[in-house]
């Protein structure tokens, strides 16, 4: 069983947010999601806002927000810079709900140029959020 | 001399002046406590950040990227992070020093000023400050830095500024802090190269894969880059601020500690002279007196 953890470690400018050994580590790239096991192969990913799962041995899976960053697969140790993780209990669901229906009315409205991607940005995040503080 | 009243009344006031000082001085102290932890919290974020970045450089080579290599436009634009508040030593002069020592055309310059110290003195010499967040120095949060350098970006496709300099101070330790000036783009390959060589030899004999494409992934990383590096600036200078200040502040509340020392010793003199030239005086009467 403890063949297949590998170390895990998670980094905000503000804290180094997660650090362990975990059997498997799920997150959203700008890829598609991924799902990383023990000799993953070396890989640089860009993150995409979305809800990571932690893995560890003998304990229930933890959630996570992660909205921007990117990942470092090395051979036994997985590196994630991300700019903005949040735990589900950091999560304000109201505010996120609130930004949710904010960035679906700009989309609605056909906003073009910059002013689109960033509600798209907006409205990946907050969904991202949401599905991150749902039990 | 002086006369004695003029003395004490000149001591009395060092005496509260030394007041200020020494709370300036624990104030400055807590603060420096605070910052100092926060930045060296985030410092683990910047060197893995940096140590990616400097590896994905090296691995793709001297590649064709609008971040690599400068614009057509001539203008520098100098990110400043001073200080709102003064009294804190050379702190802030030492930055503005930093900035007119470089053997810049002012017209070649822009300021973008984080600091109402820099500000001012950069706008008397006679620089063009464009941009002002003067408040983010007070509670340096990671969405600011990222809204700056968003901006900075922009104007940098855009074509309105060429080169992106940053000039903050680095905390070295609690007593020692460096003006330092950093390029932030273009992406200086050679210097990052040469870094490199040192502590990533390990690493290079894994081969690594990016998704998405390389010159992609750059686009998207570089702007974390930068973000990132200024954040850790302004952690940074804010710890440098307030431990420029608690040593500024120890100092004048010792110089004080010496000013009142000799002032009570002129006063005692002089109290001293009073009352012998009263003796003199009695004496004298009392002497007349008898003749």
């Amino acid at each position: 069983m403890a063949d297949n953890l590998f170390k895990l470690k998670i980094i905000s400018p503000e804290r180094t947010f997660y650090e362990g050994e975990v059997t498997m580590f799920e997150c959203r790239t700008t890829e598609g999601e991924i799902g990383i096991l023990k000799n993953h192969i070396p890989l640089t990913a860009v993150l995409a806002p979305g809800v990571a799962r932690i893995m560890e041995p003998d304990k229930e899976n933890a959630k996570a927000a992660l909205i921007s960053g990117f990942i470092e697969i090395l051979q036994d140790e997985v590196t994630v810079l991300a700019e903005i993780a949040e735990w589900p209990d950091e999560i304000d669901v109201k505010r996120a709900e609130e930004a949710k229906i904010r960035a679906q009315r700009r989309l609605q409205e056909k906003a073009t140029g910059t002013n689109l991607a960033r509600a798209t940005l907006a409205l990946q995040r907050s969904i991202a959020r949401i599905e991150a503080a749902k039990k | 001399m002086a006369s004695m009243r003029d003395i004490k009344r000149r001591k009395v006031s060092i005496q509260s002046t030394q007041q200020i000082t020494k709370a300036m001085k624990l104030v400055s102290t807590v603060k420096l406590q605070r910052a100092k932890q926060r930045a060296e919290r985030s410092q683990t974020y910047f060197l893995s950040m940096y140590q990616t970045v400097v590896n994905i450089l090296k691995r793709s080579g001297y590649m064709e990227h609008p971040y690599m290599k400068p614009n057509v436009s001539g203008k520098k634009a100098v990110i400043v992070i001073t200080s709102n508040r003064g009294l804190a030593g050379g702190y802030n002069s030492n930055i503005v020093k930093l900035i007119t020592q470089q053997e810049w055309k002012k017209e070649e310059v822009i300021i973008y000023a984080i600091g109402k110290k820099g500000r001012d003195a950069l706008r008397r010499k006679g620089y063009e400050v464009i941009a002002d967040e003067s408040e983010m120095i007070n509670e340096p949060l990671y969405s600011d830095a990222m809204e700056l350098s968003d901006r900075l970006l922009q104007d940098f496709s855009d074509g309105k500024i060429g080169e992106i300099y940053l000039a903050y101070t680095h905390f070295r330790n609690t007593v020692s802090h460096i003006p330092t000036m950093l390029k932030l783009l273009p992406v200086d390959m050679e210097e990052a190269a040469e870094k490199s060589e040192i502590d990533s030899e390990v690493e290079d004999k894994t081969l690594m894969n990016y998704e998405p494409e390389e010159v992609e992934a750059l686009n998207m990383i570089i702007p974390k880059y930068v973000t990132s590096i200024i954040y850790g600036a302004l952690v940074e200078a804010v710890a440098s601020e307030n431990g420029a200040r608690m040593q500024a502040m120890d100092s004048a509340t010792s110089n004080a500690e010496e000013m009142i020392g000799s002032l009570e010793l002129q006063y005692n003199r002089a109290r001293q002279g009073h009352i012998t030239q009263e003796l003199t005086e009695i004496i004298g009467g009392a002497e007349a007196l008898s003749n």
